[in-house]
């Protein structure tokens, strides 16, 4: 049961198309939106032309800045920073970056709208934007507000100074990432259906509960009248955890039109309209003495954001308490550029920053002729340095040393291009990993049935991630019932509240509380000395009881053990690269992650989980690069052809381990979420090999072919 | 997309009539580069003619030994034709370097011919571009332009061409057979593509309604000992940074003849005759592979982004040599 290697729930839904994703709901009468966007991407438009475009076959209304209904306070109710965003409502004739929603075109099929957006027309008074990264810079300012709304933006322990005059050796480098764009499978979409003054929204989301909250704000309407269905989410990475523009603009037309209307985003949609992972230009400063032990760390993180929201990517948080260094400074810093606003996106703040911590390390590993994991042991962290509390749990030392030992590192030569495979160099290189491990309140309702079946229910998401499976799992785990007596129910907010499906804390929060509920529905039938173990006698208990279902709810929620422990999964990644020693092209040949996250409920789902993860950071390393104009800020490369992210041909044999880790503080399951700790450190490991292999360090994403072939020290 | 009429060609004479006598009507066979710019709004033809149905799907061999290919034939399926694959492996190379395994199964030998660039400015109407709108201007000269040409290009264009096929073709020095209002053609790949000059919009030697009814390949006893290598961010379904097709005759340990033509770095599908002479006469090794590429980078124009690739071509091409060179 839990710790079964069960395969997926919806496994034959999905692979039979019977698995019903929002966009696919058969809704009467429905009629299809779809989004103008800007040419330009700064300044006022001047006026609109749509007589074209309404009188186009099968049109049925088109809305801009001129005739779109008014929100309360402009559609800047549900502002609140970082969920409730800004977002682009017709609501004023504002353009703050290219492709920015200026319009809705409502028609009767999807191919009808899509024509006539096509013969809207904007005249813009406009101005130069500011898109480019490096000429941004200077105009770098602190961000001040509480990162995450719980974390200082910058810190400060012991003397930098000091630390940096007290070093054996130093290593100052800067290390750069350019936007990268989720590009979930499944495109965001969402259907708005208004009954009266009640709204049903199927939407592509990771939270009910929070797009609920922030229609009804901007409608103006209590939160009653709103109802959210989210069944199926084809991937999100965390471009789906609050609603963007497009939810609202169907929902208000929707309301005008008084018919549901469908709006699905296109893929080219997907850039600029739904957040990013935002640019990011760290600057590494570390200093340690000839055995290795760090005296100083700093760490400051300059990274984009939109013009008109501050959206700060954590950069240096797992620098805080990666290692036992006790001068060490971190700060935050954001410039503002003419594009969409940057959202969370797959270990939003520990992938970035842990590629330039990571990779500086394996520089100082170099510089004191080190091994990169004797370094990283050296300065092992026995209790978390920022906040001096205990870890919860952590087997780090582990991940290394079993992690070495499979992935055989000790065969690894120190020495650059030493190792010579055919064409290539072949290196390896390693990176820690950490995840924080968060919990949120979360409610669940556990019902037995008149046929026998058991039925759990919890407003949670099911991403692609297995969340239906491993549910099932606990509450059939608790129950003492073979999985196919429970049915888990998720995505409606009809059901028990439960928080957003982001910063992996999914299965600890709603997997307590279906746990719990799950028990006090087993300890109810106990107590009417009732048998669940079989259908018959189920069903028999039910009757007995006059048929109507026996239920339990659970409403769990974390304690003070939050603040007694320092809660963090961690984990070791090694990769070995080949790499052409004429043309530069860079093949990831092996690749393990160890981790140590807390107790595994489904072995299946879990490597799964982090081979995904893992191949997202090898995306984020190799190929991704969102590619903006400088001049126009036009997104150019906003389609799977030109934006690349690993194919089955990037991809070798990835091998998972996990420590045996139950964690006594997080929850009574034990867990830690491994939802997004696979990306992490995938990167530096893997610039790391490519040092290893070739003698050229990079330390600009994504690693392409001309920036090593370009190297000077790079020659065949 | 605009709306556009569609007709199922059932023979060869009606396809022709109707592209002949509308000036805004399109032939359209796998439709992968077509339909993709019509939904971009790139292209809008008023009408599709669709010539899947006509009879030109075969491969055959010509009296002389060289091969026929029909306009129709599958991208797939030519480069898993046993001919193809015995006498020209840097065809059937080319080809599966191409694109995905669902495209080459729609993608027709004549459609390939014709594809346009993968240039990003090309493919957004909000930006300037002499190649779709002429005099617009040329927003890569200064822009994002690190996948762009360093062969071939002026100052109105400097867009790749993006296929793989071509590149092999052009070192095979195959020809193009086109049937049109005003009779029958044939155009050697070298004159067919053009260079973009004062007009990038103009890309082909084909006029209005003039229909590719196939290729010949010429009998070329020497390319069993030929090779494609593509370089590429992604190790598959990615257009070429830098790609090369090369054959080589080699007796005694001197290279007798050689073709050599190149990819991802030029406007046109690139032969390079300058390299061959620089082969030709050599001693087969690293010494005359390098001298050829040196020949074939020669007068090669750098813009801000793509520098790279004329280090990054010239090494592709010597490793094409040096793979070709060591086949028995
Ligand atoms: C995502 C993606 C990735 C790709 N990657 C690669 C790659 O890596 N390498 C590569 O080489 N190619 C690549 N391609 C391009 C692909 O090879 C071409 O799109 C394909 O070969 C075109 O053939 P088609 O039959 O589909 O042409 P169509 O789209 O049907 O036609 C293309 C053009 O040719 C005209 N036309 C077609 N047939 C004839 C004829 N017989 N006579 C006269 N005119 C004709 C049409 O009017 C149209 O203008 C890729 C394409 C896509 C969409
Ligand atoms: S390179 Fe050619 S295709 Fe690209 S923008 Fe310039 S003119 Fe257009």
């Amino acid at each position: 049961m839990i710790g079964d290697p069960v395969s997926r729930v919806d496994g034959r839904l999905k692979v039979t198309g019977a698995a019903r994703y929002s966009a696919e709901w058969p809704i009467d009468n429905l009629a299809y939106g779809v989004i103008v966007q800007s040419t330009v991407a700064k300044g006022m438009i001047t006026a609109f032309d749509t007589e074209h475009a309404r009188s186009s076959p099968g049109v049925v209304a088109v809305y801009t800045a001129d005739n779109a209904p008014a929100l309360p306070d402009k559609g800047r109710a549900a502002m609140k920073p970082p969920a409730g965003r800004e977002l682009s409502l017709l609501q004023d004739r504002a353009v703050r970056y290219n492709g920015e929603p200026i319009g809705l075109v409502v028609a009767e099929k999807f191919e009808q709208a899509t024509h006539a957006a096509s013969l809207v027309r904007a005249q813009y008074e406009s101005h130069t934007p500011l898109i480019d990264m490096q000429s941004a810079l200077p105009s770098a300012y602190p961000y001040k507000p509480n990162i995450n709304g719980s974390f200082p933006p910058a810190t400060q322990r012991g003397d930098l100074a000091a630390g940096l005059a007290a070093a054996d050796a130093r290593i100052d480098a800067t290390f750069t990432a350019p936007i990268e764009t989720h590009n979930s499978m499944e495109p965001h979409n969402t259907i708005a259906q208004w009954d009266g003054d009640q709204l049903t929204l199927y939407d592509s989301t990771q939270f009910v509960y929070g797009v609920k909250r922030f229609i009804a704000k901007i409608f103006g309407i209590p939160e009653a009248n709103v109802r959210v269905i989210s069944h199926f989410t084809g991937g999100a990475f965390g471009s789906k955890g609050a609603p963007w523009s497009h939810v609202v603009l169907a929902a208000m037309a929707a309301r005008a039109l008084n018919r549901p209307v469908k709006v699905v985003l296109t893929r080219k949609q997907m850039f600029g309209l739904v957040g990013a992972r935002p640019h990011t230009v760290q600057h590494l400063k570390l200093g340690a003495r000839k055995d290795g032990t760090l005296t100083a760390m700093e760490h400051r993180s300059i990274s984009s954001t939109s013009s008109f929201e501050e959206w700060v990517e954590p950069v240096t948080l797992a620098t805080r308490l990666m290692y036992a260094c006790s001068n060490q400074q971190t700060a935050h810093e954001l410039v503002r550029l003419d594009v969409g606003t940057p959202t969370f996106n797959r270990g939003p703040g520990e992938s970035s920053g842990i590629f330039a911590l990571e990779s500086a390390m394996d520089e100082l590993a170099v510089k004191l002729a080190m091994d990169p994991i004797e370094l990283r042991l050296r300065n092992y962290a026995e209790r978390d340095p920022e906040s001096g509390l205990e870890w919860s749990s952590k087997s780090l030392r582990q991940c290394y040393s079993l992690g070495a030992e499979r992935f055989g590192w000790s065969r690894r030569r120190a020495e650059p291009r030493s190792v010579r495979d055919g064409d290539a160099f072949v290196g390896i290189g390693m990176s820690s990993a950490t995840y924080p491990a968060r919990r949120a309140p979360a409610s669940a309702l556990a019902r037995l049935m008149p046929d026998g079946m058991i039925v759990v229910q919890a407003a949670t998401h099911e991403l692609g991630t297995g969340t239906y499976t491993i549910m099932t799992q606990i509450a059939a785990d608790a129950l003492g019932v073979p999985i196919e007596r429970v049915r888990f129910e998720l995505g409606d907010t009809r059901l028990p509240e439960n928080p957003i499906s982001a910063g992996s804390l999914t299965a600890q929060s709603t997997g307590t509380a279906v746990h719990l509920a799950a028990v006090a529905l087993h300890d109810k039938i106990a107590a009417m000395r009732g048998d669940v173990t079989t259908i018959v006698s189920a069903r028999d208990l039910v009757t007995r009881g006059g048929g109507q279902p026996i239920e339990a709810r659970a409403d769990a929620k974390p304690g003070d053990e939050q603040k007694a422990f320092s809660m963090h999964s961690f984990g070791a990644i090694f990769a070995e690269v080949r790499v052409d020693a004429s043309l530069g092209t860079v093949k990831l040949s092996r690749m393990l992650g160890a981790y140590g996250v807390g107790r595994i409920l489904n072995p299946k789902t879990a490597r799964s989980q982090m081979i995904g993860g893992m191949i997202y950071g090898l995306g984020m390393t190799l190929t991704e690069d969102t590619l903006l104009d400088a001049r126009t800020g036009r997104y150019l490369n906003a389609d799977l052809a030109e934006y690349l992210v690993p194919v089955n041909a990037d991809i070798p044999e990835i091998d998972v381990m996990f420590m045996d880790e139950r964690d006594p503080q997080t929850n009574p399951l034990g867990t830690k979420g491994i939802g997004e700790i696979g990306c992490v450190g995938v990167t530096a490991a893997i610039a790391n090999a490519v040092y290893n292999a070739t003698g050229v360090r990079v330390r600009d994403l994504p690693i392409t072919l001309d920036k090593i072939l370009g190297h000077t020290s790079f020659a065949d | 997309m605009h709306p556009f009429l569609y007709t199922l060609a059932a023979d060869e004479p009606t396809a022709r009539r109707i592209a002949a006598t509308d000036p805004a009507a399109a032939f359209i066979a796998g439709g992968t580069t077509l339909i993709d710019l019509m939904k971009l709004n790139v292209e809008h033809p008023a009408q599709l003619v669709d010539i899947t149905r006509l009879p030109l799907a075969k491969v055959e061999e010509l009296p002389d030994g060289g091969i026929r290919v029909g306009a129709m034939v599958r991208n797939s399926d030519l480069a898993n034709h046993m001919l193809i694959q015995a006498r020209y492996p840097v065809l059937s190379q080319a080809l599966l370097a191409g694109a995905s395994p669902q495209l080459r199964n729609m993608a027709t030998t004549g459609g390939n011919i014709l594809q346009r660039t993968r240039c990003w400015y090309f493919r957004d109407t909000a930006t300037p571009c002499n190649k779709r709108d002429p005099g617009s201007g040329c927003s890569a000269l200064h822009g994002q332009n690190r996948i762009h040409a360093v062969l071939g290009a002026s100052d109105h264009c400097i867009a790749t061409h993006a296929s793989d096929m071509c590149v092999a073709l052009a070192a095979l020095g195959a020809i193009v057979r086109i049937h049109g209002p005003s009779g029958d053609r044939a155009l050697p790949f070298s004159i067919f593509h053009l260079v973009p000059g004062a007009h990038p919009e103009r890309e082909t030697a084909l006029q209005h309604g003039e229909l590719i009814v196939g290729i010949d390949i010429p009998r070329l006893p020497f390319a069993t000992r030929s090779v494609y290598l593509k370089v590429r961010d992604r190790r598959s379904y990615a257009f070429a940074l830098a790609s090369a097709a090369v054959a080589l005759d080699i007796r005694d340990g001197i290279i007798r003849d050689a073709r050599v033509a190149l990819g991802g770095v030029a406007t046109k599908p690139w032969r390079s005759q300058a390299a061959e002479s620089a082969l030709v006469g050599k001693t087969a090794g690293s010494a005359a592979y390098h001298a050829a590429a040196m020949a074939a980078l020669e007068g090669a124009v750098p813009r801000a982004r793509n520098a790279f690739k004329i280090e990054l071509a010239k090494r592709t091409l010597m490793r094409a040599l040096a793979r070709a060179g060591a086949l028995a």
